[in-house]
C-alpha cells in the first residue's frame, strides 16, 4: 500500500493541485443519510494539518448524493475520538453517523490516519480504521477514508480513489486547442496529458488504468495513440490511412480493439497488438462497424453498426465472428459500454429526438432512459457500477454530469475551464 | 478547339440524363456568368485562365469548382442530386490535371456519438471519392480523412447550423 501510495505521489506531484471541477448534486436519493463528519484532530509541527481529510470526506459523501452531512458551524462539539462523544448531541443534531478521528504526524515526516464510525442511536462502532500516509498523498488516503465509510454505509463499494479522463476544448481568436485532462475524481488533481490544435477524442483507461489510449489528428489524420501517464511516453500504435479510431483495450490489457477504415472507407472493429503492430478484422460488414467494447471474457466484443439501416448495439464472437443485434428500441443505439458486472449496456439512445443516456439489461432487454437532456453521450460506467459519467450541454457549452444507474441521483461537475466532452471513469487502483 | 470541350460535358449531360424528374441545381451558363467570372477565386481558375480560351463549358465549371463543399442529409452519406454537377466540374478538372491532389474531408453534425460520427464523416468522403473514381480520377489522386463532429463549420445546436455541418469539403493540396 505505501509503493502506492508513493508511486501516486508522484504522480499527483507533477502539477500543482487546482481544481477545475466541482461536483454539484443536482438531484440526490429522496432522503439521504445525515452524517456528521467532525474536524480530525491534529498532532504536528504546523499549527494545521496540510488536509482537511474530514472536509475531504464529507465532500466525498456530499457528492455521491447518497448522503446530506451536517454542517462544521451546526456542531456543538468536535470530538475526536469514540471515547469522547455524547451520543446525545449529535442526535439532537439529527446525525444518524459521525465520524471522528485524529491525524498524528511522525518525527520521521509521516502520517498516521486513524478514525471511528459510530452509529448515533446505538451508539455502536461501525468501523475503525488507521492509516500510514505522507503529507503528499493525505488527500488520496482521505478518499480512501471515503471509500471505506461509503462501503459501510451503503454495501457499495467506493470509488473516490478513482480518476477520470476527459477531453477539454478551448476556443480563441488562435483557433481552438484540445487537451487530454486527467483529475481525481473529485475533479482534484487536473493534469494535462495532450494538448493539440487538432481534435483529440475517445480516451481508454487501460486495465491496470497506467495508461490512456485516444484518437488524435497530428499529422492531419487520425492516429491511435498509447500514453503512459507516470513518465508521458506516447506512442502512435496505429497510423494507416483512413480512419484509425475508437480504441479499447482487451481485460487482460494486452490487445486494443479500434476501428479502421480499409482503402475503400469501410469501417470495421479490428483487433491489434500494440507492440507488434499486427492488425486482426473482426468485423466484415459493409456498414459502418465501430465503438468497440470487450466482454470481460475476452471473447465477444460489443459495438454500434448501422447494418440494419440506423446505429444498434450488436455483439460477435471474436473467433467465430457471429454477430447478434441486442438493441431493437428506436433508431438510434450507439456507444455501448459494459457495466463492470457484465449484465448492463450503458449507450446514447435517441429518445423522440433527444440523444439521450440509456441502460440496457441484457438478459430482460428492457432499455431505460437515464437521462433528460438533448446532446447527452458517452456515457462511462464508475468501476463499482452504481453510476455513469457522461457529457451533456448547459446552453451551447459541453459540460459533465453523473447518473446514478437507476436514475435516482444525478450530479453535475461543474468547471471553469470551457468546454469539456468524453469522460471516462478510471478503473479501481489496484491496491486492494 | 471547342471540339476539346465536348467531351467534357458528358459525364454531366450522362449523369443529368440518369435523373430527368431532377432539374439540374445550377442555373444554365449565361453571358452574365461568363462576364462575372474573372472575379471570382477559384483554386483552378489559374489553370483555366492558363489554357487560353473560353467556352460555356469552361466558364460553368469555373463557377462550380468554386463550390468545394457539398452537404449531406441527416444520417446520411448518398450524394445528393443537387451537387452532381458541383462534382461532375471537380472531376473533370482533376481527370485533366493528374498531378493534383486533392483532400476530401468528411464532417457529421454533433448529434448522437462521436466515433459513429466520425465513421459517418469516412462514408461521406467516400462517397464523393467514388463519384470521382467513376468520372475518371484516380485512386492515387484523392485522401480522404474524417473528423465527424470535431470540426463544426458553424457552432449551434438547431437545423441550421446541423445542416452545414453535415458536409464533404473537396480540399485542393
Amino acid at each position: 500500500m505505501r509503493k502506492i501510495l508513493l508511486s501516486l505521489l508522484v504522480i499527483l506531484c507533477l502539477t500543482p493541485a487546482y481544481s477545475a471541477i466541482q461536483i454539484r448534486v443536482t438531484k440526490g436519493v429522496l432522503e439521504p443519510m445525515p452524517v456528521a463528519v467532525v474536524p480530525f484532530g491534529w498532532q504536528g509541527q504546523l499549527t494545521e494539518p496540510p488536509v482537511d481529510i474530514a472536509a475531504v470526506i464529507s465532500r466525498d459523501l456530499a457528492g455521491s448524493g447518497r448522503f446530506d452531512p451536517v454542517s462544521r458551524s451546526d456542531m456543538l462539539e468536535f470530538p475526536n475520538a469514540g471515547s469522547e462523544l455524547d451520543f446525545d448531541d449529535w442526535r439532537l443534531l439529527g446525525a444518524d453517523v459521525v465520524v471522528v478521528g485524529r491525524i498524528v504526524e511522525d518525527d520521521d515526516g509521516s502520517f498516521l490516519i486513524q478514525f471511528q464510525v459510530f452509529d448515533v442511536f446505538r451508539g455502536d462502532q461501525l468501523l475503525g480504521y488507521r492509516m500510514q500516509s505522507t503529507r503528499g498523498a493525505l488527500r488520496r488516503s482521505a478518499h480512501h477514508a471515503s471509500d471505506l465509510i461509503f462501503e459501510k454505509l451503503t454495501g457499495i463499494r467506493g470509488a473516490f480513489m478513482t480518476r477520470i479522463a476527459y477531453v477539454s476544448v478551448r476556443r480563441s481568436g488562435d483557433g481552438t486547442r484540445h487537451q487530454l485532462v486527467v483529475a481525481d475524481a473529485d475533479g482534484e488533481n487536473r493534469t494535462v496529458i495532450a494538448d493539440s490544435a487538432e481534435p483529440i477524442l475517445s480516451p481508454a483507461w487501460s486495465p491496470d488504468s497506467r495508461k490512456l489510449a485516444y484518437v488524435a489528428f497530428d499529422g492531419g489524420n487520425s492516429g491511435v495513440y498509447v500514453q503512459t501517464l507516470a513518465t508521458g511516453d506516447r506512442q502512435r500504435v496505429s497510423g494507416r490511412p483512413g480512419v484509425n479510431s475508437a480504441p479499447a483495450w482487451s481485460p487482460d490489457g494486452r490487445t486494443l480493439a479500434l476501428t479502421l477504415s480499409e482503402a475503400d472507407g469501410n469501417l470495421d472493429i479490428y483487433t491489434l497488438n500494440p507492440v507488434t503492430g499486427r492488425a486482426r478484422r473482426v468485423t466484415t460488414n459493409p456498414a459502418i462497424d465501430t465503438e468497440p467494447v470487450w466482454s470481460g471474457d475476452g471473447n465477444s466484443i460489443y459495438f454500434t453498426s448501422d447494418r440494419s439501416g440506423g446505429p444498434q448495439v450488436y455483439r460477435i464472437n471474436i473467433d467465430s465472428g457471429v454477430a447478434r443485434r441486442l438493441t431493437f428500441e428506436g433508431s438510434y443505439n450507439a456507444r455501448p459500454r459494459l457495466s463492470p458486472d457484465q449484465e448492463q449496456i450503458a449507450l446514447v439512445h435517441n429518445d423522440r429526438g433527444n440523444y439521450r443516456i440509456g441502460i440496457l439489461d441484457l438478459e430482460s432487454g428492457v432499455l431505460q432512459v437515464l437521462t433528460d437532456g438533448q446532446l447527452d453521450e458517452s456515457p462511462s460506467f464508475a468501476p463499482n457500477g452504481s453510476m455513469i459519467i457522461y457529457a451533456t450541454r448547459d446552453r451551447d457549452l459541453g459540460v459533465l454530469a453523473v447518473v446514478s444507474v437507476d436514475g435516482l441521483i444525478h450530479q453535475r461537475l461543474v468547471s471553469e475551464e470551457g468546454e469539456v466532452r468524453e469522460p471516462v471513469w478510471s478503473p479501481f487502483p489496484r491496491s486492494r | 478547339m471547342p471540339g476539346k470541350y465536348a467531351y467534357l460535358l458528358m459525364p454531366l449531360l450522362l449523369l443529368l440524363a440518369g435523373c430527368p424528374t431532377t432539374p439540374p441545381a445550377q442555373p444554365a451558363p449565361d453571358s452574365d456568368v461568363s462576364e462575372s467570372a474573372d472575379t471570382t477565386t477559384s483554386p483552378a481558375e489559374s489553370e483555366i485562365i492558363g489554357a487560353g480560351e473560353e467556352t460555356d463549358a469552361e466558364s460553368s465549371d469555373r463557377e462550380l469548382l468554386d463550390q468545394n463543399i457539398i452537404y449531406f442529409d441527416f444520417d446520411a452519406s448518398t450524394v445528393r442530386r443537387e451537387f452532381n454537377d458541383v462534382l461532375a466540374a471537380h472531376a473533370r478538372y482533376l481527370a485533366e490535371n493528374t498531378a493534383v491532389r486533392v483532400r476530401l474531408e468528411g464532417h457529421a453534425d454533433e448529434r448522437g456519438s462521436r466515433e459513429y460520427n466520425i465513421g459517418l464523416g469516412e462514408s461521406r468522403s467516400q462517397s464523393v471519392r467514388r463519384v470521382f473514381l467513376i468520372q475518371g480520377v484516380s485512386a492515387s489522386q484523392i485522401i480522404t480523412v474524417s473528423f465527424g463532429e470535431e470540426r463544426p463549420a458553424v457552432h449551434g445546436s438547431n437545423e441550421d447550423a446541423w445542416a452545414k455541418n453535415r458536409r464533404v469539403e473537396i480540399v485542393y493540396r
